[in-house]
């Protein structure tokens, strides 16, 4: 079990990552896919607690800065990701028990990981990012984001609680 | 790992973690969770922010660099899996809708004789096959490049800010990083970085990007910069070497062409002219550029993988071979 349990989680943000770049491509709304492995993340995050979710955060994030086409500078998913992922586990009391505050937390997350994404690279004056582009993709990524929800954290809260049946313990 | 180990009088030492720890009674050790989180946060944000400075610092050959790589080798090819899995369906939806074209078609000429309208239900799709082809000979023939062929396979999301793509063929295809990238209707990037079976490309209209120009016509020089829209609204923008030199709406331009061809090789075309503003403080004309590639729904693409090998018979005989094109030297 010991080896099993960070397998599995590392096949599930692999995929997650793929998925997101590859598969939802097509699916994109002007260019906007839904961020899965967010979603993944604060999952992790309600079920586990908030220094799980930190930590899967700072892992996928890793994973969505280095998987290719991404080529913006590494590290800011990975920022982007840890936040979302600590501030999920903060609501973790709520948002497991009630399925809209689930939705607020993901909308919350979803908020914040693109925000500092985008200001993280205002910092760093990275190409294409402006607070005009910024404005006009943060409302799609929210919206998407938050449709996507009952789809996917319901699903992912699932394989948590299968991995770690034992309450969160750090 | 200091599990558990609870002192027991924080009671006066930290009276507000308590209250905490009393409300939310179901979590179990909360005080203990909430020290790890706030130890976790801090170790992830340090990583991540050292990450960053590292990468942001030492571009384009940063230490990071190796990882990239790495994780194109892991992810490249799970990205063709998954591909391999969508592409069936995705050709699919593009038939259905394809043949719904074609039978609006039909029903628009059902006025007009039987012969007629058997003729364009065939004939489009034949028409618009040997359009593509002839285009995709064209760009080959007037380049005299020699291309290795590809799929677009992942795409970056609008939420990263960039315009890059994932294709399906890396060093063990032959493509190198900073070559030119093309498909049938002209430019569509150039090579950023390789995996072995896959390769991400920067695509011309990522604001990020420059590319040398030259208008057909008079043969000015210029740079052409994307704006990061992929959608209709996508354009380059052309600022002229030569600020006299007024460019014309309709315009063609192709690629100037880089020394040793790359990354860019001459004469690939880019885009036409859709609008011309001079500025007559800083004395520069920019002009508007409609990009010919539709840089929103890519999918085959051809990748230039070495310098010029044989000439087409017959054919662009006048043009001066690899870098001669670029008298400033160093096009981007």
């Amino acid at each position: 079990m010991i080896v099993v349990r960070p397998a599995v989680t590392a096949v599930l943000v692999l995929l997650t990552v793929t998925v997101q770049v590859g598969l939802f491509a097509q699916l994109s709304i002007a260019g906007v896919v839904p961020d899965l492995a967010l979603l993944l993340v604060v999952a992790a995050a309600i079920v586990r607690g908030p220094a799980y979710g930190t930590v899967l955060g700072l892992l996928a994030g890793l994973a969505m800065d280095l998987a290719p086409p991404a080529d913006g500078v590494a590290g800011r998913w990975a920022l982007a990701l840890a936040l979302a992922g600590w501030l999920a586990g903060q609501a973790r009391g709520d948002a497991r028990q009630s399925a809209f505050a689930t939705v607020v937390t993901v909308a919350v997350a979803s908020l914040a990981a693109t925000s500092i994404y985008a200001l993280t690279g205002l910092v760093l004056s990275e190409p294409g990012i402006s607070v005009a582009s910024t404005l006009e993709v943060l409302p799609v990524a929210l919206l998407y984001d938050v449709a996507i929800t009952p789809l996917v954290v319901p699903l992912a809260m699932l394989v948590w609680r299968k991995l770690d049946p034992a309450p969160a313990r750090w | 790992m200091r599990r558990r180990a609870r002192p027991v009088p924080p009671v006066t030492l930290r009276p507000k973690a308590l209250t905490r720890a009393r409300r939310s009674q179901p979590l179990g050790p909360d005080r203990d969770q909430s020290r790890h989180a706030r130890t976790a946060l801090a170790v992830s944000v340090l990583v991540a922010l050292t990450l960053i400075g590292v990468d942001a610092a030492g571009r384009p050959d940063s230490p990071v660099e190796p990882l990239r790589t790495g994780a194109a080798e892991v992810f490249g090819p799970l990205e063709a899996g998954a591909d391999a899995v969508v592409s069936p369906a995705v050709d699919l939806a593009s038939l259905v809708a394809r043949s719904r074209r074609l039978q609006a078609d039909n029903a628009r000429l059902t006025d007009s004789n039987a012969r007629l309208r058997a003729e364009l239900a065939t004939g489009t799709v034949d028409r618009n096959r040997l359009a593509e082809y002839d285009a995709l000979t064209g760009v080959t023939d007037s380049t005299g490049f020699e291309l290795v062929n590809a799929r677009v396979i992942a795409i970056g999301p609008a939420q990263a800010f960039r315009r890059t793509v994932t294709i399906n063929a890396g060093t063990a295809d032959g493509v190198r990083a900073d070559r030119t990238v093309v498909n049938s209707a002209g430019l569509v990037g150039r090579v950023l970085r390789t995996g072995r079976h896959t390769a991400t490309v920067l695509l011309a209209i990522d604001a990020g990007s420059v590319v040398g120009g030259r208008l057909d016509r008079s043969m000015e020089l210029g740079f052409l910069r994307g704006n990061g829209s992929l959608g209709a609204d996508g354009r380059l923008v052309l600022d002229l070497v030569d600020p006299d030199s007024l460019p014309a709406k309709g315009d063609t331009i192709v690629t100037w062409g880089s020394r040793g061809g790359t990354p860019y090789v001459p004469g690939v075309p880019v885009g036409t002219v859709r609008q011309v503003q001079a500025s007559a403080g800083d004395q520069s004309v920019t002009a508007t550029v409609r990009p010919f590639v539709d840089m929103s729904s890519l999918d085959l693409v051809g990748v230039v993988t070495g310098p010029r090998v044989k000439q087409p018979a017959g054919k662009s005989a006048g043009r001066p071979a690899g870098g001669a094109d670029a008298p400033g030297g160093g096009a981007p």
